[in-house]
């Protein structure tokens, strides 16, 4: 019996067995892991806490309200699906890294305290990194490197912003806090960070698509959701975010449409379907954050099904970018069907699950009477449908025939596929089965005729615009290509400086050391003048010399003596 | 490689497919008419609201995609050389 253990600690247990255990015993361990982690959070929902002191302070491992439960018991559902699409992976870094990210992740869900939280965060960003590096390509290691800086830099400011606020308050707790402090906004900017809000965003867009098939399913599961869960526990009703919830829900979809790389156009897409959380959180009604948190437990399920569509294509071709793709549904007709309720469901269609959270969003936005906001969602929401409903299974399973033939992936990520659609179409299908999970209470009803047909209209009118677009010649056409965007900022202006820098700094110190060489060349020069084999210092001198000189000495001594 | 075009790939089929679902965008507008809106804005009770702004919003995406292309497509080893 180990009820009510904080499931953090059971997933670090099940990493360090996988770490130890023999190559063919790993993939089934790692499915145990979440098993066995889903019994133990039934045990914690009848109840029971898990503290320890350290220091002064008492650190909260296992706060388990409603909103923390929501939150667990979607990333061990994730876990599983995950693992589950990960069983024929032999990797023993990435098993184990991926456990530990999963634990990282629950930490920080179950977390009363900062102090929990921070290492828990930390623990987040070092094994998550590994997912990355183990696509084991130059590009991924360097991807890698800068997504880590990003994390770390995170990282710090959640340091310092909860000591801050620790010795404002004097209580570790991780509650609602504000930016009424220097606390509260250095706290925040960490959450952004990890949030992907615009401009400190591509970390995620940069290093995403270079981790593994496997990889990235774990990877858009929880760092984004843990800081939408922070910005919920800390920052409801904070005004600012319905704006920077905005723009994240809009710009990613303009790249996303000129995104090659389908799955870089899924992390484009991420950064969309998060901004309507922030937007959620922002608004701060109970039917608001039903909405966020509710979105990104959807959102886990069907942007972890379009990726694991997407990794399925790259396992099985090698290829990723639009370009180079098309006409796969002939030989991987089954994950063309599932992909396609992934697309359905982000899109939000009736009957699949997108469709029965995100619209608590956008009612919640009518309701407050932010105009400008719910029009620019209602737009966002035909774009997402544009690039991550149609783009994604067009491009890689329609359009022109790339010629490539394959087969179906292994069975393990069929299975996965199918379990993520499944359940895609349950929520869709019985919204109360997720509603029953909210932290609030919900009067909600999705199933409206009004609601239904008016996204109908939205959707059906997309996809003829998209038609039209595609048949007249006019939509953009996948090019192999590079966009621009703020990394750019770093990885060429950044990076540019630091190199001409380095050569600044190559040619100063080249100078030091031939002013040193010169120096020491001139003292060696001057020594060698003086006590060298042949200088005034190293003449030999005859005996009557020396004697008289002895001489000469002794009677200055008796003289000064006398004196 | 390519054997003979599956049925989704003939031009008519397509021109079917699309013309099915110009029916259908316009059955559903039409509904607009019997459906009565609760309408939170007052443009939301607009005849085609829904219809109109998703298809102009789409248009406009692409369009707008298409400028940014222009302004920050690069080559594909850009950040490699």
């Amino acid at each position: 019996m180990i009820g009510s253990l904080p499931p953090a600690l059971i997933f670090f247990a099940g990493a360090l067995l996988v770490a130890l255990a023999p190559g063919r015993l790993r993939p089934m361990l790692t499915l145990l892991v979440p098993l066995v982690g889903g019994w133990n959070l039934w045990c914690v929902a009848q109840g029971g806490g898990f503290e320890v002191a350290l220091f002064d302070y008492q650190l909260e491992l296992l706060r388990a309200d409603k909103l923390a439960m929501l939150f667990g018991i979607l990333f061990h559902l994730a876990t599983f699906l995950a693992c589950l699409y990960a069983f024929h992976v032999r990797d023993r870094s990435q098993q184990v890294s991926s456990l530990l990210y999963a634990g990282g992740a629950l930490g920080a869900v179950y977390a009363g305290d900062m102090i929990t939280l921070f290492v828990a965060w930390e623990i987040m960003a070092v094994s998550s990194v590994f997912l990355i590096w183990a696509r084991r390509t130059p590009r991924a290691s360097a991807a890698g490197m800068r997504y880590l800086i990003v994390q770390i830099c995170s990282g710090l400011l959640l340091l310092t912003g909860a000591l801050l606020h620790i010795s404002e308050t004097g209580s570790p707790a991780f509650g609602p806090m504000g930016l009424n402090s220097l606390a509260g906004i250095l706290v925040f900017v960490a959450f952004g960070i990890k949030c992907a809000f615009p401009l400190v965003h591509s970390w995620l867009t940069d290093a995403y698509p270079e981790a593994t098939p496997s990889g990235m399913v774990f990877l858009s599961a929880f760092t984004t959701k843990v800081a939408v869960y922070g910005l919920a526990r800390s920052y409801a009703g904070t005004e600012v975010l319905i704006y920077i919830g905005t723009a994240m829900a809009m710009f990613p979809i303009f790249f996303a449409v000129i995104e090659n790389d389908l799955r870089r156009v899924l992390a484009f897409s991420l950064i969309n379907q998060v901004g309507f959380m922030v937007v959620g959180i922002g608004i701060g009604s109970e039917l608001a954050l039903n909405g966020a948190v509710s979105h990104a437990f959807n959102d886990v399920l069907f942007k972890g099904l379009l990726l694991m569509s997407m990794g399925a294509v790259l396992h099985q071709t090698g290829k990723i970018n639009g370009s180079e793709l098309g006409g796969l549904y002939k030989s991987m007709p089954i994950t063309t069907g599932l992909c396609i309720v992934g697309a359905a469901s982000i899109s939000a269609f009736p009957l699949f699950s997108g469709f029965v959270s995100k619209s608590m969003v956008m009612v919640a936005a009518a309701e407050e009477g932010h105009w400008i906001v719910w029009l620019m969602l209602l737009f966002a929401s035909a774009g997402v449908f544009h690039h991550a409903g149609i783009k994604i299974p067009f491009f890689a399973f329609f359009a022109h025939d790339s010629g490539i033939r394959t087969r179906e992936p292994p069975l393990n990520m069929l299975l996965a596929m199918g379990m993520a659609a499944a359940l895609c179409i349950l929520i869709g299908v019985f919204p109360s089965l997720l509603y029953g999970f909210l932290p609030w209470d919900v009067h909600y009803v999705p199933y409206t005729a009004d609601h239904v047909l008016s996204q109908l209209q939205l959707l059906f009118f997309s996809a003829l615009a998209f038609a039209w677009l595609n048949l007249a010649k006019l939509y953009p056409p996948e090019l192999p290509s590079v966009n621009l965007d703020v990394d750019w900022l770093y990885r060429r202006l950044g990076m540019g400086s630091v190199r001409r820098a380095e050569r600044a700094w190559k040619k100063a110190e080249q100078s030091f050391a031939d002013l040193i060489s010169h120096g020491a060349g001139a003292l060696h020069r001057a020594a060698a003048q003086h006590y060298g084999p042949t200088s005034v210092l190293a003449r030999t001198w005859s005996t009557g010399f020396s004697a008289l000189w002895v001489v000469i000495l002794l009677g200055i001594c008796l003289i000064l003596y006398y004196l | 490689m390519v054997s003979k075009k599956a049925w989704i790939e003939k031009r008519k089929n397509v021109v079917l497919m699309v013309r099915i679902l110009l029916a259908v965008s316009i059955i559903l507008l039409l509904l607009d008419l019997v459906i009565h809106r609760h309408a939170l804005f007052t443009w939301e009770g607009w005849f085609g609201f829904y219809g109109f702004y998703g298809f102009v919003a789409c248009v406009a995406l692409v369009f707008a995609a298409k400028v940014l292309r222009k302004l920050i497509m690069r080559r594909e080893d850009y950040y490699d050389r």
